[in-house]
């Protein structure tokens, strides 16, 4: 227990919160608020442990909420961010039925916040942009006055410029909208490639809302001809295309020229894309495809090879004069000549469509040239503060929601192993990770245990064995839905445990009988039983000699079979 | 709560490691945290990163890596807080944090570190309490003594001891030893400005911040109580109005919770009873609103000639700080387009300095007087020179490449804000001692100084 200033504070708020009926308890609830919450003799470090202590304690009567809060109220001004976060967690998580006063919390704590952005020590910036990022889910509007503390310093390290930006992004509104545009085409020819192509990819969503103006900077940056900046423009006009149908004009009249600039895969992509699906707006449409047809035998990506077949395809039904020629030499190459399997499967289909006829070519090929409901989707509504308000001052918001999801299922996976009943050292099924591992691991050494392979126990044998010996040791195993015997037969085989019998997949009740025998001739006879509507394998196991040293080894190397199959599934 | 501590120097090797907990990994985590460090993708942010259910949080100070990890889902601003008071505090007991320093002190760092640390849980890391516990010695490389005047002018009585602390005073260990009472009635207090300018291209200013922090590091015996005076017409806010004239504005302020603010509101004097080593007194904000005007501008012209790829800048720098303040050690940093083959310069003073290096311009000023305007013809080749398609007679538009001037500077002397510190005093003081030396020094310096051009 850190040192919180005095042996009765720590004692009361032990009490109190290892208490489950704290609740029906009024006067531990005083004791608690008041010698705990009289915390100003503490230092920073004891405030911020008992404000996170305190986030179990639920009060029960508005009441005594308010009470709380407004004891609380001076630690969202301390010096330290440390603590203010802390107390603002602890008012969000306790207000979670009072939005409003949510609401104040997070704006009273803007100016901290803002001043931790930035601090300079970078590290302490960036976890405040991610938190602002967090915030800014819900209150899109709460920080758009102050967007000039978000624009990059030339000095700035990578990670956090790139949160910059997305803070920009996400803050944009219609009074600065026009300032945030003019910064981000400032970065977008910065010398840092990746930064520059961050910067437009953020004018690009920026751009779902406020169209025109982005297309016009997108244009002007096209003008640049400048190959990184070109391939990144192109992919963010084919997304913008797709769901904001309105810009099509304007994209195609910024197309032609930009395909001399383009090299990389993903680039040429989105540009033959376009071509073909709105090529009877751009007039060279067929002769920038034709001078990409001329060169497809030195073309190394496959994914641009099948997009150019598609393209054409698309471009050939509405100007069919100036492309049969060149279509029909793609397609001739692309089945006789092509080596990726996938490029000439497509070209082959598309021969083969083109002989059945130009309507069922038509029904398949033309496909609709935008969604805008796709923005509606993709637009995430104002998530109530109570979605994330567990994750404030947390690891997850610095991680990212992608990357803290899977640590989360990692962690959870983990977990998950060491709540079984240990009976055995459990060391090793630590390492137990389901999405890496597909094959069971090794079994590892446990002392002195060395199964025997290649056993043969005629099945009268065991029956005979079997029912003269006791059970030596009985165990549950948590267990969901079918057992593939199958999977388990060769899992138990790689640890040197024969099958004697299983039950087929589905019965009900399932068994299984294994054997094995380690090298002193110890033999080890296995029950297992799954009942029906049970989630629960129940093993029994029996040793023909009785040496209680072995028996652990051996039941740790069954669960640990067990437990992978087990987790496969699951 | 923590599992381990390591500090990594600049190149991964390790110098201190401490396991609290035991529950994680042995000493190879430091090599892992390096290597995962340095083969990190470029957006990924290094502050934390995650390997085998464990977090690994760091800062980095002084060129040291200083690393604690964690397996539980703690608060990253307490984690990054609690990281820099040990930074702190390690500077304290060993004069300053740097690679030397600590390999010197080793036993020193760990006997702190089990101190403040218990199983991971901070106990305290006021020096205060720590004082009482730490046993050890710092060493530190050469006794410091004030009679070293080596680096001090000796014209004239001013720059005699008494008005000039030599610059390496503050950096000697704060708790020494126990038993050396003579050196101990010093103290420095530092008002430090960091400016963060934005100027666009057409000269108009797009952004100006300015953070500021009233610093104390005191070697006086805890239980002194001094009070520290700021101006009187400092305003916090909007909407407050102080004195007569337009006064000293401040958009935010934030105190240690140390300092009392009883006589704030009247006369803005701070009263406080500073442990001994270092301690933020106050931080301030200001935005936008900057009363005095920015201390450089720049006026660029470029000119460049498509055919033969010849790039000629003229930079012209103006100094608008009043005529008896000065800055030092400027340096204005200009990223060149790619290719820069030759540069020929001529410069408006013999004692500036200019040079190519990693495809930018370095323009060293060591001293720039208020009022003062100073200039730079610059002129290379760049075969291949690219720039934005004409657009009309904008043959003035900058090439591509031609990056934003960033401006590093110091202002000694002189805060952007205004705020200046009245008096420091020392109202009362244990050993009896009334009369120590105070030094209060104010100085400016850039943060983030942008000129697009």
């Amino acid at each position: 227990m850190p040192y919180l200033g005095s042996e009765d504070a720590v004692k009361e708020l032990k009490k109190a919160l290892c208490n489950p009926h704290i609740q029906a308890d009024r006067l531990r609830y005083r004791n608690v608020i008041q010698r705990v919450i009289r915390m100003s003799k503490l230092d920073q470090w004891g405030q911020a442990e008992v404000l996170n202590f305190l986030l179990r304690y639920q009060p029960r009567s508005e009441e005594e909420l308010f009470d709380i809060l407004n004891l609380l109220d001076s630690y969202l001004k301390s010096s330290s961010t440390g603590v203010v976060m802390g107390a603002t967690k602890l008012f969000l998580i306790l207000a979670k039925k009072f939005p409003h006063v949510q609401i104040d919390v997070l704006v009273r704590i803007k100016g901290p916040l803002l001043a931790a952005c930035s601090s300079d020590s970078r590290e302490l910036s960036f976890a405040a942009l991610c938190q602002v990022r967090q915030i800014l889910h819900s209150l899109p509007g709460h920080f758009s006055n102050h967007y000039k503390k978000f624009f990059c310093s030339y000095s700035e390290p990578h990670y956090i410029k790139l949160q910059k930006v997305e803070v920009l992004c996400e803050l944009v509104n219609d009074e600065n909208v026009q300032q945030v545009l003019e910064e981000l085409r400032g970065y977008c020819t910065d010398v840092s490639a990746d930064f520059a192509q961050a910067a437009i990819f953020a004018i690009g969503s920026i751009a779902k809302t406020y169209t025109d103006q982005c297309v016009q900077i997108l244009t002007e940056l096209l003008g640049l001809r400048q190959e990184h900046i070109t391939t990144v423009v192109v992919q963010t006009f084919r997304d913008l295309v797709w769901l904001c149908p309105q810009c099509t004009e304007a994209v195609c009249q910024a197309l032609p020229g930009c395909e001399e600039n383009i090299q990389d895969s993903e680039g040429k992509q989105a540009l033959i894309w376009l071509l073909g699906v709105h090529g009877e707006k751009i007039p060279n449409a067929p002769y920038v495809l034709e001078d990409f047809v001329e060169n497809v035998k030195s073309e190394t990506f496959p994914a641009v090879k099948m997009e150019l077949l598609t393209a054409l395809m698309r471009l050939f039904l509405s100007r069919p004069a100036e492309c049969q020629d060149m279509l029909g030499r793609l397609l001739y190459y692309c089945i006789e000549e092509e080596k990726d399997m996938a490029v000439r499967d497509r070209g082959l289909f598309y021969y083969r469509l083109l002989l059945v006829g130009i309507d069922e070519v038509k029904q398949i090929l033309c496909s609709p040239k935008s969604d805008p409901s796709l923005r509606l989707l993709e637009d995430q509504a104002e998530r109530p503060v109570n979605s994330w308000a567990l994750d404030f001052n947390t690891l997850a918001p610095v991680y990212g929601k992608a990357h803290w999801a899977v640590i989360s299922k990692c962690q959870k996976a983990e977990r998950h192993d060491s709540e079984l009943p240990t009976n055995a050292s459990f060391a090793i099924s630590g390492h137990l990770v389901p999405e890496e591992n597909k094959k069971v691991q090794e079994p590892p050494e446990s002392e002195a245990l060395m199964l025997v392979p290649n056993l043969q126990l005629s099945a009268e044998y065991f029956e005979k064995t079997w029912l003269s010996l006791k059970v030596a040791h009985q165990q549950v195993f948590p267990w969901q839905g079918e057992v593939q015997p199958d999977t388990l037969q060769m899992a138990l085989k790689v640890v040197n445990i024969q099958t004697i019998a299983m039950s087929r997949p589905g019965a009900q009740p399932w068994k299984a009988y294994l054997s094995a025998q380690d090298d002193t001739g110890c033999q080890f006879l296995t029950e297992l039983l799954l009942e029906p509507e049970n989630s629960e394998m129940q093993i029994s196991v029996k040793q023909s000699e009785a040496r209680t040293e072995t028996l652990p080894g051996f039941i740790s190397v069954l669960e640990t079979v067990i437990g992978t199959i087990g987790d496969i599934k699951s | 709560m923590i599992s381990q501590f390591f500090i990594l120097s600049s190149k991964g090797d390790p110098l201190i490691y401490k396991d609290f907990r035991g529950d994680s990994g042995g000493r190879d985590v430091a090599e892992l945290f390096y290597r995962k460090l340095t083969g990190l993708p470029g957006d990924e942010s290094p502050v934390v990163m995650h390997h085998d259910d464990r977090h690994f949080i760091h800062i980095r100070h002084s060129g040291l890596y200083l690393v604690a990890t964690t397996s539980e889902n703690v608060s990253p601003f307490s984690l990054l807080e609690l990281l820099s008071r040990l930074a702190t505090l390690l500077g304290d007991y060993c004069g300053s944090l740097n690679e030397e320093t600590i390999s010197r002190n080793v036993a020193l760092v760990y006997e702190l570190l089990d101190e403040v640390l218990d199983y991971g849980y901070v106990q305290t890391t006021s020096t205060e309490i720590l004082r009482n516990f730490i046993q050890t010695e710092a060493v530190v490389s050469k006794p410091f003594s004030l009679f070293d005047l080596s680096s001090v002018g000796l014209f004239g009585a001013e720059t005699q001891q008494n008005k000039v602390a030599p610059s390496s005073a503050a950096s000697r260990p704060v708790l020494s030893s126990r038993s050396d009472q003579t050196q101990k009635n010093e103290v420095f207090l530092d008002v430090v400005e960091r400016l963060s300018v934005l100027i666009a291209s057409n000269g108009s200013l797009l952004k100006v911040d300015v953070q500021g922090e009233i610093r104390l590091k005191s070697f006086l015996p805890s239980g002194s109580e001094m009070r520290i005076g700021l101006t009187e017409e400092f305003c916090v806010g909007k909407s407050e109005l102080r004195g007569y004239g337009p006064g000293i504005r401040v958009d935010e302020v934030s105190f240690h919770s140390s300092v009392n603010l009883d006589e704030f509101e009247s006369h803005r004097i701070l009263r406080l009873q500073p442990p001994q080593g270092e301690l933020t007194v106050m931080r301030y904000q200001l935005s936008d609103d900057l009363s005095s005007p920015l201390p450089f501008r720049l006026f660029p012209s470029v000119q460049w000639d498509r055919g033969s790829g010849r790039l000629q800048i003229y930079l012209k720098l103006r100094c608008d700080l009043p005529p008896k303040s000065q800055a030092l050690n400027i340096r204005l940093h200009l990223p060149l387009p790619r290719g820069v083959v030759s540069l020929s310069q001529e410069l408006s003073s013999p004692d500036q300095k200019a040079e190519l290096g990693e495809g930018a311009l370095h323009w060293d000023l060591p001293r720039v007087q208020g009022g003062s305007q100073l200039s730079g013809l610059f002129q290379m080749d760049v075969p291949g020179l690219q720039g934005p398609p004409n657009h009309g007679p904008s043959a003035s538009a900058a090439p591509l490449g031609l990056g934003p001037a960033s401006l590093s500077f110091e202002l000694p002397r002189h805060t952007c804000s205004g705020l200046q510190v009245r008096f420091l005093r020392v109202s009362f003081s244990p050993s009896g001692n009334a009369n120590p030396h105070k030094w209060v020094r104010h100085l400016s310096h850039s943060d983030a100084y942008v000129i697009r051009i």
